[in-house]
């Protein structure tokens, strides 16, 4: 099984991008898209480093409708600052110690962090146990990091990484 | 050609979201202009833009699905790979300035904080060629 298909979930991912590449659900494109689906993983197994596990699919399914919310309000919040006054904006940076180990999920919580309110990734220290944020307002940067923590750390260590 | 929804509210619906989506992206590049520092105007690019391109995308696939026959769902694909890449051009830039010190509104963070050389640097030498890693 493993050795047919290497990674089912890079193969489902596949197939959805195909579908919505090429803008049908046709017999012909299911097939071809299934086909590429199958044999795209084959082909690059070697490059992908370990199987990823989704531990709990639908609280990651959740988890992803609270962040596309968020985007929304991050977008309104970072458009008012940006009309308001310059001096609202206190800009700095912080040190959040990482409780996730695996390269998805680190790269998730970074992503996640940048498209949020008045936060940006910008660097993930060598030894990979810190990421340094940049805030546009850091007065108090002990209820970023919590916030962070409680509201993407947590959902992402519960779904993502084995305990 | 869609019977169930009279034609002006589809027109009304998809000018509003022309409009906001607009609006926002004006907003992103204005921020731009008026921030100080270049750690702080990566943000507007991540953020005031994404909502703009996102309503654009909704009012361009709503047009498509009601104009021609078929649901038109790839704008969700360019949605997809915006979210993916405008983080990561925004980090990559961000570390890049961080390694050529650049400096911003409040300084440059201490070098302690960058890679925790504070601690005896054991996880320096310890994990092995950090270097490779920047």
């Amino acid at each position: 099984m493993k050795k047919v298909l290497p990674h089912p979930i890079l193969s489902l991912m596949l197939l959805g991008l195909w579908l919505l590449l090429v803008n049908s659900v046709s017999p012909g494109h299911l097939l071809l898209g299934t086909l590429l689906a199958w044999l795209i993983p084959l082909y690059t197994a070697r490059f992908w480093e370990a199987q990823m596990h989704i531990r709990k699919p639908l609280l990651l399914m959740r988890f992803f409708a609270i962040v596309l919310f968020d985007i929304v309000v991050a977008n309104i919040a970072v458009a008012r600052l940006l009309i308001g006054p310059m001096a609202e904006i206190r800009p700095g940076f912080i040190r959040m110690p990482l409780r996730l180990q695996g390269d998805v999920a680190i790269s998730l919580l970074a992503n996640i962090i940048s498209l949020t309110p008045g936060t940006l990734s910008a660097f993930l220290s060598a030894d990979r146990t810190a990421l340094i944020i940049h805030g546009l307002q850091t007065d108090d940067p002990d209820a970023i990091i919590a916030e962070i923590r409680q509201r993407y750390e947590q959902p992402l260590l519960e779904a993502l990484e084995p305990q | 050609m869609s019977p169930a929804v009279p034609d002006l509210i589809i027109e009304i619906l998809l000018s509003a979201l022309i409009v906001i989506g607009a609006a926002f992206t004006c907003l992103g590049s204005f921020g731009l202009l008026r921030l100080r520092d270049f750690y702080s105007r990566l943000h507007t690019p991540t953020k005031a833009t994404t909502l703009g391109v996102g309503s654009l995308l909704i009012a361009s696939a709503i047009f498509f699905s009601w104009q021609e026959p078929g649901l038109s769902l790839h704008e969700i694909l360019v949605a997809i790979f915006l979210f993916i890449t405008a983080p990561v051009g925004a980090h990559l830039m961000a570390k890049a300035a961080l390694h050529l010190r650049v400096r911003g509104q409040s300084g440059l963070p201490p070098d302690e904080i960058l890679d925790g050389r504070d601690n005896g640097s054991p996880s320096e030498s310890g994990t092995g060629a950090p270097e490779a890693r920047w």
